[in-house]
């Protein structure tokens, strides 16, 4: 008989620490109190565990904060969004299983909606995948095509869950950060950009994929065609894939336009694109995405999905499928939802970046997306005797809603380990937020410097 | 140096070495060829009756009220109104206090619920022991996680006198059962009541796998997907409710079976903190949230559930004793042209014996393909009735264990139901003649 223990830590901000005690099979235990438990987590999701999005939505939750944190709009989506969910919910056979990859009339839809702005043929069943919001693309793609002895390069500052979700498939992440130029006096989303030579170094015979989110969470850089193709170079050049985050596609400045890189040439063949009903229609709660790629990378997205959920919701499906259908036929038409609520959301950014000028921050003016990164060091905030041992826009993340009932995400939430210092002094807002929101966080930052 | 890098990289195949031997999906093809060809469609398992009133008024409801939220993100491990209510009607049923916050996790789908079990607690070398027939995802998702299935069967012990077989006479073999745990035994994936057979599993059987499962420390994965249809008075018992088997048991449950909306995809699981905050991490990093409104009308349809528990206006006992009368019409009809049907004790599956009606579709030696597979793709062709092979339901190594039964799935309206009979009947006089 042997007896084994075992301390481990939970990585992240909270730390639990379970003991697990192996003892000799041959002993039988008729009761579960005292009953030896071997069973811990698998490899897999070792220090997964933790997740910024679980400590700042509970911390902001309370009515009386004004929440430009987590980003979800608090608008209304378009009527006829829900008025196309009320149709489908009363038809009886839209309440039963739809095709697994994919609902037809959604996918048909996708692939015209698609087709017209990448000006090639997309298949609805083979080039097609729906998921669970571009969050289960995003796990599908990586499940599919990427293993343990894989590398992934992902550009920081990063949409939080591509990390995690590298991990548990067994690869390596491998980091480069978009740095700022310091131009002149405007911050803008262009600013940030990526080194070529840099980027170069970061590719090697184990790269398996590249993942590229443009427009960007949370700096709101839109990638422009030179920058798109010398990351298309390098993938050609070393045979790697793409996995592009396109989710705030529709969602471009003045001046800017969205450029798909699995357009470009050598590019089809090697990414999968992908994009969010959440996103597009300001339903995030719909949780519907999709994956678009050549047929020989889908198939392997499908087989993951039949593997995890296997189909997702019918109704909901069809309501996108008639708002894309909509959509679709004003596609030349300025009122299409897919521009309108990017001028809508244009003039949020700018009066969001007034105020916060106002406030003595400084915003970087993101040129797509709806968020807008801030750097708070102007303030001069004194957080060193807080005690706890997070980086500094934590603390002043948690600070701000304490003190000044705002409430906004951390940007080294967004950072690998080495470039949390970088990064430590930017915090990120939403502004896809009603004008009573926005009015109410211009009271707090008119304020801020009365105390 | 750099063609050599890209020589080796291009040899190796693009996806995943956790996709080899989950590629195939039988689903796939028979859902396509009942829709090429079928006129009755008793093969996938949904209703082709309406899903509750209550329930798609609920989502109506939920629509018409002005708060858009409903359209956004809410808490990631379960809409709180759809937490809470589980939470309260399974401490009823489970008869211990349940945390909603802790003890219950919303998935996307029953699907889900079991991905994200095999995933949080399934290493590379663990075994899994399945029981056959079994619903065939359980499979392939243990393999994806690195797991090793090891298959123990149900066994037939036919009736002495001739009457038609239940699921109950479907039996483990307690001895082979016992010899199927392993050091390597991480879980046992039950579930009760079964799919495709209908086997309701009694309390003396649940015993059995709760005492071994105490015994070797192996885990409990309980899919009850189906524990609302249960017919003759049976009760569904929940091996998480036996002796030692909360701490090590996840009950996976669904609203699509519960209220007949299987394209909602909503599910759960229900469980001690120790497990679930494993399928939680699971859940965050691969989907994250489930749809919002979705979940708040299943909500708002278990609170009316949870009001009437016990009373016959419930639709936990209206919908068995509606399908048990479906159940009862479809065994008489299969009775009626010699295929032999096994009534299930629940579920809304049935699964027949086609050995005296199988004339019409010729054996073809050194098939790789089991009879009872060609017979189904045969009689949706020819006879336009779509029905499940139960090979399909068996692991590689024993589809030719059982090959001449098929599944029918009873769920369905009347007028489905007779115009099935009707070509059985059809198809019986042209034997005949």
């Amino acid at each position: 008989m042997f007896l084994a223990s075992r301390n481990f830590c939970c990585g992240g901000i909270r730390t639990c620490q379970l003991r697990t005690d192996l003892l000799s099979r041959s002993i039988k235990h008729s009761t579960s109190a005292t009953m030896p438990f071997r069973h811990k987590n698998t490899r897999r999701i070792e220090g997964l565990d933790s997740n910024v999005w679980v400590e700042f939505t509970k911390v902001a939750a309370d009515p009386s904060i004004v929440n430009l944190g987590q980003g979800l709009p608090d608008i209304s989506p378009p009527s006829y969004v829900k008025e196309e969910l009320a149709k489908a919910a009363a038809v009886d056979r839209l309440n039963q299983y739809t095709r697994g990859f994919g609902h037809p009339s959604l996918v048909k839809a996708l692939s015209q909606v698609y087709e017209k702005v990448c000006g090639r043929k997309i298949d609805p069943f083979t080039d097609i995948l729906v998921t669970v919001g571009a969050y289960g693309s995003l796990f599908s793609t990586i499940q599919a095509l990427i293993e343990e002895g894989d590398e992934v390069i992902i550009i920081e500052p990063f949409y939080d869950c591509y990390e995690p979700m590298v991990k548990m498939a067994g690869a390596k992440p491998v980091f480069i950060p978009l740095r700022y130029k310091n131009d002149g006096n405007s911050a803008s989303s262009a600013d940030w950009v990526l080194d070529p030579a840099e980027l170069a170094n970061k590719f090697n015979s184990k790269t398996k994929a590249i993942i590229l989110n443009t427009p960007h969470n949370p700096i709101g850089k839109v990638f422009t065609r030179e920058e798109l193709q010398v990351i298309a170079d390098l993938c050609i050049k070393h045979d790697v894939l793409c996995i592009s985050d396109e989710v705030y596609e529709w969602l471009v400045y003045k001046g800017n336009k969205h450029i798909k890189i699995a357009m470009l040439p050598g590019m089809w063949e090697r990414t999968v694109t992908i994009g969010s009903a959440g996103k597009t229609y300001s339903v995030t709660g719909w949780k519907l995405g999709w994956s678009i790629g050549p047929e020989h990378l889908i198939k392997h997205l499908q087989v993951v999905h039949q593997n995890t959920l296997y189909t997702c919701p019918t109704p909901l499906q069809e309501a996108l499928a008639q708002a894309f259908w909509i959509d679709y036929k004003r596609m030349d038409d300025p009122d299409c939802y897919f521009y309108s609520l990017s001028r809508e959301l244009e003039s949020k950014r700018d009066r969001m970046a007034q105020l916060l000028k106002e406030a003595g921050l400084k915003p970087v003016i993101p040129d797509g997306g709806y968020f807008m990164i801030v750097d708070v060091s102007t303030l001069n905030v004194d957080l060193s005797d807080v005690d706890e041992k997070q980086p500094y826009d934590y603390k002043f993340v948690k600070w701000m809603i304490a003190s000044k009932k705002l409430s906004a995400i951390p940007l080294s939430a967004f950072c690998g380990p080495e470039t949390k210092k970088q990064f430590e002094k930017y915090i990120r807002f939403c502004f896809i937020k009603k004008d009573s929101t926005l009015d109410a966080a211009e009271v707090i930052l008119k304020n801020w410097n009365k105390q | 140096f750099l063609s050599h890098c890209l020589q080796a990289k291009m040899s190796r195949p693009v996806q995943a070495r956790r996709l080899k031997g989950v590629e195939k999906n039988i689903w796939v093809e028979f859902v396509k060829l009942a829709a090429t060809y079928s006129k009755v469609n008793l093969g996938q398992g949904f209703p082709d009756f309406p899903a509750p009133d209550f329930l798609t008024e609920a989502l109506m409801r939920a629509l018409a009220r002005e708060n858009h939220m409903l359209h956004q993100y809410t808490r990631a491990f379960g809409h709180p109104p759809l937490v809470k209510v589980l939470a309260q009607l399974f401490e009823k049923l489970l008869g211990r206090e349940l945390d909603p916050m802790t003890n219950v996790v919303v998935t996307v789908g029953a699907y889900q619920a079991l991905f994200c079990c095999f995933q949080a607690l399934v290493d590379e070398g663990d075994e899994v022991i399945i029981i056959e027939p079994f619903f065939d995802c359980y499979e392939s998702m243990v393999k994806m996680a690195g797991g090793t299935p090891v298959f123990v069967p149900l066994r037939p012990n036919p009736p002495k006198d001739g009457k038609l077989m239940s699921s109950a006479d479907w039996q483990l073999d307690p001895a082979e059962l016992a010899s199927k745990f392993s050091q390597r035994t991480k879980a046992i994936v039950l579930n009760s009541p079964n799919n495709p057979l209908g086997k309701v599993f009694s309390r003396g059987e649940l015993g059995l796998i709760a005492e071994l499962c105490v015994k070797h420390d192996v885990l409990c994965i309980s899919d009850e997907v189906y524990e609302w249809l249960v017919y003759d008075g049976k009760q569904h018992i929940r091996i998480a409710s036996l002796e030692g088997m909360w701490d090590r048991t996840v009950v996976v449950g669904s609203a699509g079976k519960t209220f007949s909306a299987t394209g909602w995809k909503v599910g759960w699981a229900v469980g001690p903190d120790r497990l679930l905050q494993h399928l939680r991490t699971v859940h965050q990093n691969s989907v994250y949230h489930c749809a919002t409104i979705a979940q708040d009308a299943v909500a708002q349809s278990f609170q009316r559930e949870l009001m009437l528990y016990g009373k016959p206006e419930s639709y936990f006992i209206q919908m068995p004793k509606e399908l048990q009368q479906k159940r009862d019409w479809l065994v008489q009809s299969l009775d009626g042209v010699g295929m032999k049907p096994i009534i299930p004790e629940g579920t809304y599956f049935l699964v027949a014996d086609i050995s005296q009606f199988k004339s019409d579709v010729p054996d073809v030696p050194n098939s790789d393909e089991p009879y009872d597979s060609r017979f189904a793709k045969w009689m949706v062709k020819n006879k336009g009735l779509a029905a499940i092979p139960l090979s399909t339901f068996y692991s590689e190594a024993h589809k030719n264990n059982y090959t001449n039964f098929i599944r029918f799935c009873f769920a369905k309206e009347e007028a489905t139901l007779k115009a099935a009979s009707d070509i059985l009947q059809k198809w019986k006089q042209e034997k005949t003649s």
